[in-house]
């Protein structure tokens, strides 16, 4: 009897749902939920062992005073506009490569582009900072002596910071996004190209008309995780400079966050950091999410 | 549409703290060492200690010490568990388990440059200088000062860290130098400009970070802080010694940043081990380096004092460190910290920091043991008569002052001071020596 109306119970439309999603209701409320309020807290916290004070709005006034959070936050924000534009971009150019009939080997494409996302970036990053090491015998500045020019320091230049870290965010996410944009292309009836075909679109136009529109939830969701995640940079940056680089050339806000919070022992001034890059990330893609009308009601 | 909108945000905030809150846990395991080593384990009643370091060589020093403990203690037994974590990683996670009051192990290894994290609030270590009252005067106190605070000594020094020049004799010999004859840096500098001209190949390196200026500034008695923590970073002693360094780069062009920027690169070992500059000036415990990574230099390279400034006498500083401290934590506090002086403040200990781990140790008396003078590797790669040279300069070592805010005057220098006047000779040292000071006192200012 007391079976039965139990699995009556978790059977009914009403709870089944909730048990099915209490897994994730709880780890979130316990892994997710409860360290955010706890950061919140220590934001305004001095934290030291057995030292913990109450300093109202300190840190964050230290934050915004500090000259060193500014550059974080330009690295960061270059950083951010540069793999969206290309993590965007060359995803859906190559996914449609991938996609078409004429290409060869598809298979062979598409894991090899996407294995590098399976890769361990710390493995990555000392393979990088061996092909960009500043001896002339390094195989970047060989292959640039190819073309005439002289060998660079690339680790201590500040574009090429830059560069390197975009290329190694570059080379880990392409293969997850051509992945988002290979689902969105199945999801285009083929009639559509073939009408377009009869009406005499040739290839740039079936693409302008027809991929592009079909892929634009894909686009905004690409987008937006590549925002968030240009924001909270932290590997690309540790992996070739750890937590210093000359001239915080490649200090980005969450190496900076680390670098204050742990290294220097200032957890409630690291949390002010934590709770600001929060703010910074949630504008920004609300502000995208709006521009590209996710918000409206779509009849599709 | 409203609910639309509003359940749309609701979502966008959860993926949003989502995905900060796992900023940066994805790719390092947390909590896993990468080695565990153990002694003692088959003994009944032992005791449990549990040691943390990120140097496996450490692990096994500890792991010998642990075993001789149990066959001289029979009835107090231990069993030493030894666990090595990366660097970063061992530093966060004992800054954590001593911040919320958990998981900290008996005894742990701690780097000079971090140390003053674990002094600051309540200091959750133990204090150590019951262990060595009556021996104090048999150690190079300012070993001990590095890891003290108010007078109360907190790690056991691993090394004295003398600061010496390393020589190439081979390049010296093409250059027709006689190294015995350099005795300041001035001689260094004519030497240097020979050496350039004969082989043309650098004299030494300067990396671009705080090696490559707090060893000289020491030498000459200053630092980044004095004796009451005050910030002395721009002072003229300073200014004129980075000034100096620069120099040797940019003006008399004898010196050059290594490859890699740092002493510890595989770029630097392979262009060291090719016989790529005619001397590196590091501490002491660096002749490991060199046996593992630059082989081809064995019995090539001299050992000799630093040269001296017009001001000063000093021949050496004790640089870099790592001090082994007790936690607050340990359930055997008194057991923990008799078996670390057993292991490392002992004169049996000290002894066993050369023989076993090639440290020139921070006893001195144990400096003419007949075991520190008997053949190891050490001196088969080098030379003998390392220890007569130490007890020569012994009164001569120089010592860093060490505050709280350390760190962020160390940060200043690696991230901007050295690139700017080392690297890019973009700043004057007296411009960025200024600039840096300017902005670590008003990190300071901004914490109280």
């Amino acid at each position: 009897m007391g079976s039965r109306k139990n699995r009556n119970f978790f059977n009914s439309q009403k709870v089944a749902p909730y048990v099915f999603v209490s897994p994730f209701i709880l780890s979130f409320l316990v892994l997710t939920l409860y360290p955010t309020i706890k950061a919140f807290i220590m934001s305004f916290q001095n934290i030291l062992p057995g030292q913990v004070t109450f300093i109202g709005w300190n840190n964050y006034i230290r934050a915004v005073k500090s000259p060193t959070f500014y550059i974080a936050l330009k690295n960061s924000t270059i950083y951010m506009v540069l793999t969206v534009v290309i993590l965007v971009a060359i995803p859906i150019i190559l996914a449609v490569i991938l996609d078409s009939n004429l290409t060869k080997f598809k298979t062979f494409f598409r894991s090899s582009l996407f294995i590098p996302s399976l890769t361990s970036v710390v493995v990555a990053g000392i393979i990088f900072r061996m092909i960009f090491a500043e001896s002339d015998t390094a195989v970047a500045n060989q292959v640039i002596g190819w073309f005439g020019l002289e060998p660079m320091n690339w680790r201590n230049t500040g574009w090429s910071a830059m560069f390197l870290m975009v290329l190694l965010a570059t080379w880990r996410w392409l293969g997850v996004n051509i992945l988002y944009f290979l689902a969105g292309l199945q999801n285009i009836p083929n009639e559509l190209y073939e009408s377009a075909e009869i009406d005499g679109a040739n290839v740039f136009q079936k693409f302008t008309n027809i991929t592009l529109p079909f892929l634009k939830p894909i686009i905004i969701f690409v987008t937006t995780i590549s925002i968030i995640g240009g924001f909270r940079v932290f590997e690309e940056s540790f992996v070739f400079w750890e937590t210093s680089s000359p001239g915080n050339i490649a200090l980005t806000l969450v190496t900076f966050l680390y670098q204050q919070g742990i290294h220097q022992n200032d957890m409630g001034y690291g949390a002010a950091v934590g709770v600001i890059v929060l703010l910074i990330v949630f504008v920004v893609s609300f502000i995208n999410l709006l521009l590209s009308g996710a918000f409206k009601r779509s009849d599709t | 549409m409203k609910k639309i909108k509003i359940s749309v945000i609701v979502l966008l905030m959860l993926a949003l703290t989502t995905l900060l809150v796992a900023c940066g846990g994805d790719d390092s395991p947390e909590g896993e060492a990468t080695d565990v080593k153990t002694a003692g384990g088959d003994l009944e009643d032992a005791t449990e200690l549990t040691f943390w370091t990120f140097a496996g060589t450490h692990a096994d020093f500890f792991v010998n010490a642990a075993e001789r403990w149990n066959e001289e203690n029979a009835d107090r037994p231990i069993k030493l568990t030894a666990e090595t974590y990366p660097f970063d990683q061992m530093h966060n996670n004992l800054l954590l388990a001593l911040q919320s009051g958990k998981g900290a192990p008996d005894l742990v290894d701690i780097e000079i440059a971090k140390f003053s994290n674990f002094l600051m609030g309540e200091i959750q270590l133990e204090p150590l200088n019951d262990l060595i009252e009556s021996e104090i005067d048999s150690f190079i106190q300012s070993r001990l000062d590095i890891y003290s605070k108010d007078g109360t000594v907190y790690g056991a020094p691993t090394h004295l860290g003398a600061t010496v020049v390393y020589y190439n004799q081979e390049i010296m010999d093409e250059a027709g130098v006689d190294i015995d004859s350099i005795q300041t840096y001035d001689d260094f500098v004519e030497a240097g400009k020979i050496v350039v001209e004969k082989t043309d190949k650098p004299m030494t390196i300067i990396p671009t970070s705080w090696y490559g200026i707090w060893p000289f500034i020491t030498q000459r008695d200053s630092d980044f802080f004095d004796e009451n923590g005050n910030l002395t970073m721009d002072n003229e002693v300073n200014i004129e010694t980075l000034q100096y360094i620069a120099d040797m780069i940019h003006v008399h062009e004898i010196a050059i940043v290594p490859p890699g920027n740092h002493y510890h690169s595989e770029e630097f070992y392979g262009f060291m081990n090719d016989g790529g500059a005619a001397s590196i000036i590091v501490p002491l415990f660096y002749m490991k380096d060199f046996t593992e990574y630059m082989p081809d230099l064995k019995g090539k390279m001299q050992i000799r004092p630093m040269p001296t400034w017009p001001d000063s006498d000093k021949r050496t500083v004790g640089m870099g460190g790592t001090g082994t401290a007790v936690t607050k934590q340990s359930e055997n506090v008194d057991l923990a910290k008799e078996f670390l002086y057993f292991a490392k403040m002992s004169e049996e200990g000290n002894i066993r920091l050369w023989t076993e781990l090639g440290f020139d140790p921070p006893r001195w008396d144990v400096w003419e043991a007949p075991e520190l003078h008997e053949d190891n590797p050490y001196y088969e790669f080098f030379h003998e008569g390392i220890f007569d040279m130490l007890l020569d300069i012994r009164d001569e070592v120089g010592s860093v002052n060490m505050t709280d805010n350390i760190p962020d005057a160390l940060d200043e220098i690696d991230t901007n001071v050295m690139h700017q006047v080392v690297r890019e000779n973009t700043h004057t040292a007296a411009e960025a020596l200024e600039e840096a000071a300017k902005n670590v006192q008003a990190k300071i200012d901004s914490k109280n």
